[in-house]
């Protein structure tokens, strides 16, 4: 991530909505904002008019670290030779069947 | 009820005329985000229009319905103030105005939600939500801008400036706004001034803009005496309308 594109609007920010119902935030999109208030507030209208969200959260692009494709294989390769580390490997009681 | 039908039109007027205006933005605003807000603020006083000229359709009982009322009057039939009617003007002009609109439309509705008239309690108690948001979206922007560049700065102030004259018709009470509050409908709108001015006052001091001082102030909109400028917007407003009375899409 060492050559960013110059981006030649204001900062952006990455928009997190909660639903209604309560779970957690999700990633929306993003918006350009001079300020934190104001990058609110476009997350307000650009994806929260028709009552997405009961709470947003703005977060500046820049702060968010992330993976990247090199990591695939690191992060994230499931260890299949351990069967111990899936769930599965467990049986559940005939009382839980339901999940 | 003489009093009931002119004093929900010149509420609905008032909205639909800067709504029009605010949607004039839309495709040309600063930047897409600012875009979808404005365009967003457009609908909302839009939207506010179209129930109150519901209820005053409902109370003039000539059958006329948010359609008729909104497309198919000229100019001297709208009563809404001057203010609402004079061009966009450049963001600066937009964004203050809206500031000055939305203190308003704040304390008269939060008055009108206790309206003994159910109907338009209800349209006032949507329409109090709606104003605080567009405060908290405009005064931003005028701290933003009053409170910015030179450039920003000076065109800031000089929309305070040139706007200013016109916000005393705002304040300005009739006949019809006296019965109205008379018989506890309405409100008297003097009595919105003092509470109007201590909130803007307070923005264009974070904003680092000078209060003008004005002392004549335009008037007439709640009359018909309007600027010139709403009969060219009419015109382009109502002229799909008019051209195919009666289409729906």
């Amino acid at each position: 991530m060492s050559e960013q594109v110059q981006d030649s609007q204001w900062p952006l920010w990455e928009v997190f909505l909660q639903p209604p119902k309560g779970e957690a935030h999700e990633h929306a999109g993003s918006v350009h904002a001079a300020t934190a208030e104001q990058a609110l507030q476009n997350a307000r209208d650009v994806y929260s008019r028709r009552g997405e969200a009961v709470s947003i959260w703005v977060v500046p692009s820049g702060a968010i670290t992330a993976s990247t494709p090199e990591d695939m294989g690191p992060f994230f390769d499931p260890g299949n030779d351990k069967a111990y580390r899936h769930p599965q490997f467990y049986k559940a009681p005939r009382g839980v069947r339901v999940f | 009820m003489s009093f009931l039908f002119p004093y929900l039109l010149r509420l609905a007027d008032d909205r639909l005329v800067l709504g029009h205006r605010v949607s004039e933005w839309c495709g040309h605003g600063p930047i897409l985000e600012e875009d979808i807000a404005l365009a967003n603020v457009a609908l909302d006083l839009i939207g506010e229009a179209t129930a109150l000229y519901k209820l005053a359709g409902a109370a003039e009982g000539q059958g006329r319905n948010e359609d008729a009322l909104a497309y198919f009057r000229d100019a001297v039939d709208f009563r809404n103030v001057l203010f609402v009617e004079l061009p966009k003007g450049d963001f600066a002009v937009t964004i203050v105005r809206q500031l000055f609109f939305s203190v308003y439309s704040l304390l008269q509705m939060e008055a009108l939600s206790k309206s003994t008239n159910a109907e338009l309690a209800g349209v006032a108690a949507k329409t109090v939500k709606e104003a605080r948001y567009h405060i908290r979206h405009s005064a931003q922007w005028v701290v933003t801008l009053g409170d910015g560049t030179d450039e920003s700065h000076a065109r800031a102030q000089r929309a305070v400036n040139d706007l200013w004259r016109y916000t005393g018709e705002l304040f300005l009470a009739d006949d019809v706004d006296r019965e109205a509050a008379a018989a506890g409908v309405g409100i008297d709108p003097s009595t919105l001034a003092d509470a109007w001015r201590t909130q803007v006052t307070e923005v264009l001091q974070r904003a680092t803009l000078t209060v003008p001082t004005v002392a004549y102030m335009q008037r007439g909109g709640r009359d018909g005496k309007h600027t010139e400028h709403l009969g060219h917007m009419l015109d382009e407003m109502q002229i799909v309308a008019r051209s195919h009375p009666g289409a729906s899409w």
